[in-house]
């Protein structure tokens, strides 16, 4: 079944059931997201992806189309720079010291920064206390880059048992994220790699890699992160 | 917070040779800009030098006061743009930037230490006490038996509790990010603004690295 | 120990859902969660052991690490802090010799601080273990610990007359219900359920039921008024092999003790109000989730239930009808965020309460992805009476597009704090008469989450749907407060409790509690006004749950009502260094860190 609606006052016919994210892709729009990963369910953690529907705030990679959906993306100042104070909200919360971070080049916060155009942040700067578990032979977890984006808690599973690898312990501004370390030595090297990738930040960190792309030749310099969320092959 | 010993001249002080007055008038018609770096590692300052013979298309327009080419201590009078390379690490860091902050009309933080806090800010997660007991105390250099050192006198300057952006000390107009930004940057940002221009920084050139 | 984690988890079936159960069954045996308990639960319920620490750590009533024989917890909200809170909190330390937050040398007493325990008519008030202390005084305090000291319970010094748990006179031994009007709707006394059922379930198939309730214009207590009858109409056009009707008890927002009271002296209508919800429904199953601060209300409810077994109300064949139901008290751990309904099903699902996704709703998938009616205790209690005298009659009550009556739970600065039945449509200033509020000046209503009036705009507004939208809460501050240091904690309470899970929430509401102390320290200029009217649109708008979008309300809504409480405290900048600088406080680490360094060799 497909419903029309608009973006930004572009017509769209969309299938029902796709998330204004996808749609929004699909048709050339960038949303941008650090959670939300295509093909996974939603987890709705970040609030990046804020548009206004039908003139509400609403999380994009939670809403599935339906009939009518006026959709403001770019169109609307207040809600461009709601995404851009999120963004700038995360950066000053963690750790996201770019020069001196194993992911700087292929990280998606900063990417997603470089898209909303962030310079400063406009909230005071927290610098929260470095927490780093070394316990895994093969995984540094770089807790105060965390975004609890809930990612690697949902999506990396022990292969054998299905059990949690990464998990959330405490609440609120007490959250910090965990590694099962006997788990994490169960992991391929590969899934490892999936696991870094996977994570949005510099926190979970291939042991392996790091400033292995020279300046300039780096994941996001290469192509940006709007470009491939657009990109239908990558996606 | 007069550090200054009252006997002491400094060099902004001393008399000068009046100008050429075919010259200050020249002078006088451009914009005035300056650059300072407060605690940084100066790399920020390369950058500006690295506009290299790009900035000669700009003298026209612009005259560069004080800065790393010139090497004035303070600037002579009211600049139009100053750009601040370093963030906020000690009393005269403080005094430096209220001062500059008077004496321009627009204020850019230029790089990750002026913007942030940078590598500097990488102290504030550590107490001061910390830092001080693992650099001048527990120090793999500090004779044994000797006196404890940890400087503090009124001539030099204070650490500060933490390593502060600089716009939670004056308010900043622009923030260039970058550590350092490229020459690039720089160079469009300031033809931008010496031509009638608004600040603009294209996401091709926003660099956190 | 493994035998006991062993038998714990054979009792749940080693059915992770019923995680919650479990850490509170190993807590109450053995003080604390250990990690070897950890180790063997997660074993048992073939989970990681981060994974059971996921749900352990995330509540703030269970314990990774012991925390005293005695754990007492001292309610520290705004209405306490009104009430000697500070002498008592004093007491408590110099008594049992322990600072806050930490333990005794002996290992006797743990020394917490708990938000809203759901007795702000008779604060300062505490939790010791299963049991409640309150209107404390230093020397109640003195009494109680050296009671304590001497190996007497918290339960016979809180119930000297040692009354059985199952009675009233457990709970009234406690707490005082404060009830001050007359009933209404609601603390009806000497209804015979029996018959009220019996005459219900023969005259109406469930459609009646929910058409009955439909036509009452019933709408959700909790706070949000949604239709119940809609709600019940969607429950039972929703498909599902389960179907379930959960009582949202975990009444947490500060000031409201309604819910309490109702369970306390009328918990009967509130088991007849989920009957009848899961009559409505189709649904076999009923929770009621129960705070942890009301553990002392378990046994008292269970009791309840049992009963209402034994007269054929609850069970297989309800009054021999082709009608099954039961219901199970689900005991919460103190998480504010669990009175939203999607992280109260998480909660019951064994996991954190973290706020869901929405859509979809609960009453399409909910408890474990199945069809479920949330409703508060109130609109249960409610629905037990509309299905009794009729829509027509509940109908009668209360303002047109606002039916029935309204619950208020009064604390502050008035003569009787306590629970106010009124008809929607009576107004603030009826209200202020009839509590004797004495020189009000600020009300807060549906607590920290909800609106700030000024007695003296607002006096003639309607408690209403279209108007004073109210959950039950309502605190009455004088001219003497400071509303700013109320606001302060009021954003305070938003950061404790945020469960962390988005952004805004999580990151955002710390730096609006920092502005408001920008504020009350002097050192804000408009600007810092500008800047938190902002961000709190980005948290009202992008926020995951009504915990984030609420946040911001206290903040907004005093500032709407009483601008020249914020404005006289602005600051002009002069000269370059801005307001919110300290430059004080700048230079101030150098030295003393120069004297304890170095200071004793000078």
């Amino acid at each position: 079944m497909s419903v029309k609606i608009t973006i930004d006052g572009q017509q769209i016919n969309a299938r029902t059931g796709d998330n204004i994210i996808d749609v929004a892709a699909k048709n050339g729009v960038y949303i941008p997201s650090l959670c939300y990963v295509k093909g996974k369910p939603c987890l709705g953690t970040c609030r990046i992806c804020s548009v206004k529907v039908d003139g509400r705030v609403m999380a994009a990679c939670t809403i599935p189309v339906s009939e009518g959906m006026e959709i403001e993306v770019n169109d609307d100042a207040e809600i461009v720079d709601m995404r851009k104070a999120l963004v700038e909200l995360l950066f000053s919360e963690g750790n996201h010291n770019c020069p001196s971070c194993e992911k700087s080049g292929r990280c998606e916060l900063q990417a997603t920064g470089y898209e909303v155009g962030m310079m400063v942040s406009r909230f005071p700067y927290r610098f929260t206390p470095h927490v780093v578990d070394h316990a895994s032979k093969t995984i540094f977890l770089q807790r105060d880059r965390c975004i609890f984006c809930q990612r690697c808690v949902d999506m990396v599973r022990d292969e054998r048992t299905g059990k949690k690898i990464f998990s959330i312990k405490g609440r609120g501004t007490n959250s910090r994220i965990e590694i099962d370390a006997e788990l994490a030595n169960e992991m391929t090297p590969q899934q490892v790699r999936q696991a870094s990738d996977l994570c949005p930040v510099g926190c979970i960190i291939d042991k392996t890699q790091g400033y292995d792309d020279p300046i300039g030749k780096r994941k996001f310099e290469v192509k940006s992160i709007k470009e491939r969320a657009l990109d239908k092959e990558h996606r | 917070m007069s550090h200054t010993n009252k006997n002491k001249i400094l060099s902004h002080e001393l008399p000068t040779t009046p100008l050429d007055p075919e010259i200050k008038a020249a002078r006088e018609a451009k914009i005035p800009i300056a650059m300072i770096g407060l605690c940084g590692c100066w790399g920020c300052t390369l950058s500006f030098l690295d506009m290299d013979e790009r900035i000669l298309g700009l003298l026209d327009k612009v005259n560069i006061t004080r800065s790393s080419l010139t090497d004035v201590k303070r600037i002579p009078y009211r600049c139009a743009i100053g750009f601040v390379e370093g963030g906020i690490a000690n009393s005269e860091n403080i005094e430096t930037l209220e001062e500059f902050r008077e004496n321009c009309d627009i204020l850019i933080s230029v790089g990750a230490c002026a913007v942030w806090g940078g590598v500097p800010a990488m102290r504030n997660v550590v107490p001061l006490e910390e830092c001080f007991k693992e650099a001048y105390i527990d120090s793999p250099t500090a004779v044994e038996g000797a006196k404890k050192i940890i400087p503090f006198h009124d001539d030099i300057p204070v650490i500060t509790t933490k390593v502060m952006p600089l716009h939670e000390v004056v308010k900043i107009d622009y923030f260039i990010p970058g550590c350092p930004p490229d020459g690039d940057v720089i160079i469009k940002v300031l033809d931008d603004l010496v031509n009638g221009r608004e600040f603009d920084l294209p996401t091709s050139m926003n660099r956190y690295d | 120990m493994n035998d006991e984690i062993q038998s714990i988890l054979s009792h749940y079936n080693s059915d992770k859902t019923r995680l919650m159960d479990m850490l509170w069954d190993v807590q109450k045996q053995q003080g604390y969660i250990s990690e070897e308990a950890i180790t063997y639960l997660a074993d048992g319920l073939k989970m990681s052991a981060d994974d059971v620490r996921e749900t352990l750590t995330f509540y703030h009533f269970f314990l990774d690490k012991p925390f005293g024989k005695y754990q007492v917890y001292l309610c520290n909200t705004v209405i306490a802090k009104m009430n000697s809170y500070h002498e008592v909190r004093e007491a408590l330390q110099q008594e049992t010799g322990c600072s806050f937050n930490s333990v005794d040398d002996s290992g006797t007493f743990g020394l917490g601080d708990a938000n809203c325990i759901g007795l702000s008519d008779q604060e300062p008030a505490m939790m010791v273990d299963n049991v409640v202390f309150t209107r404390l005084t230093p020397a109640k305090v003195k009494e109680i610990i050296s009671q304590l000291k001497q190996d007497k319970s918290p339960e016979e010094i809180a119930n000297p007359a040692a009354i059985a748990n199952t009675e009233l006179g457990y709970v009234t031994a406690m707490v005082d219900a404060n009830l001050r009007t007359e009933s209404i709707v609601l603390f009806k006394p000497n209804r015979d359920y029996k018959s009220i059922l019996q005459t219900c379930l023969n005259d109406n198939i469930p459609e009646d039921i929910i058409e009955m309730v439909t036509d009452s214009n019933l709408r959700g207590r909790g706070g949000a008024g949604f239709p119940t009858g809609l709600k019940w109409r969607m429950g039972r056009d929703a498909e599902g092999e389960e179907k379930y009707v959960i009582c949202n008890a975990d009444e947490g927002e500060p000031g409201t003790f309604k819910d309490r009271v109702l369970l306390s002296h009328s918990p009967k209508d509130v088991l007849l109000g989920m009957i009848a919800a899961g009559y409505a429904i189709d649904s076999r199953n009923g929770i009621i989730y129960l705070r942890a601060e009301y553990w002392y209300l378990k046994d008292y409810l269970q009791q309840q239930i049992e009963d209402f077994r034994d007269e054929g109300l609850l069970g297989k064949r309800i009054l021999g009808k082709n009608f099954e139901f039961d219901i199970r008290i689900q005991m919460g751990a103190g998480a504010y965020v669990c009175g939203d309904e999607t992280a109260l099903i998480e909660s019951c699902e064994g996991k954190r309460g973290t706020p869901r996704v929405k859509p979809p709703y609960p009453i399409q998938q909910g408890y474990l992805g199945m069809p479920t009616s949330v409703n508060n205790v109130e609109t249960l209690a409610c629905a037990s009476r509309i299905i009794e005298k009729g829509a027509a009659w509940y109908n009668d009550m209360g303002t047109d597009e606002s039916t029935g009556t309204r619950l208020l739970s009064v604390s502050g600065d008035c003569e009787k704090p306590g629970i106010y039945e009124i008809e929607w449509g009576t107004t603030l200033n009826e209200v202020m008469t009839m509590i004797g509020a004495v020189d009000p000046r600020y009300v807060q209503i549906s607590g920290p989450a909800g609106d700030s009036l000024s007695v003296e705009q607002d006096g003639e507004r309607e408690f209403c749907y279209s108007d004073l939208s109210c959950n039950g809460s309502l605190m009455v501050f004088d001219n003497s407060r400071d509303i700013l240091a109320i606001v302060r904690d009021f954003s305070e309470f938003f950061v404790e409790e945020s469960c962390g899970i988005c952004v805004p929430c999580r990151a955002g509401g710390v730096d609006l509690m920092h502005k408001m102390e920008r504020i009350i320290d002097g050192k804000a200029c408009q600007q810092d006004l500008d800047e938190i009217t902002q961000w709190s649109k980005l948290l009202k708008g992008t926020s995951r749950c009504g915990l984030g979008t609420a946040a911001p309300n206290p903040i907004l809504a005093t500032l709407d009502k009483f601008p020249e409480i914020y404005e006289e405290k602005l600051v002009i900048q002069k000269g370059s260094l801005l307001p919110s600088f300290d430059l004080d406080e700048a230079m101030s680490a150098h030295e003393l860190a120069y004297k304890k360094l170095v200071g004793e060799d000078e």
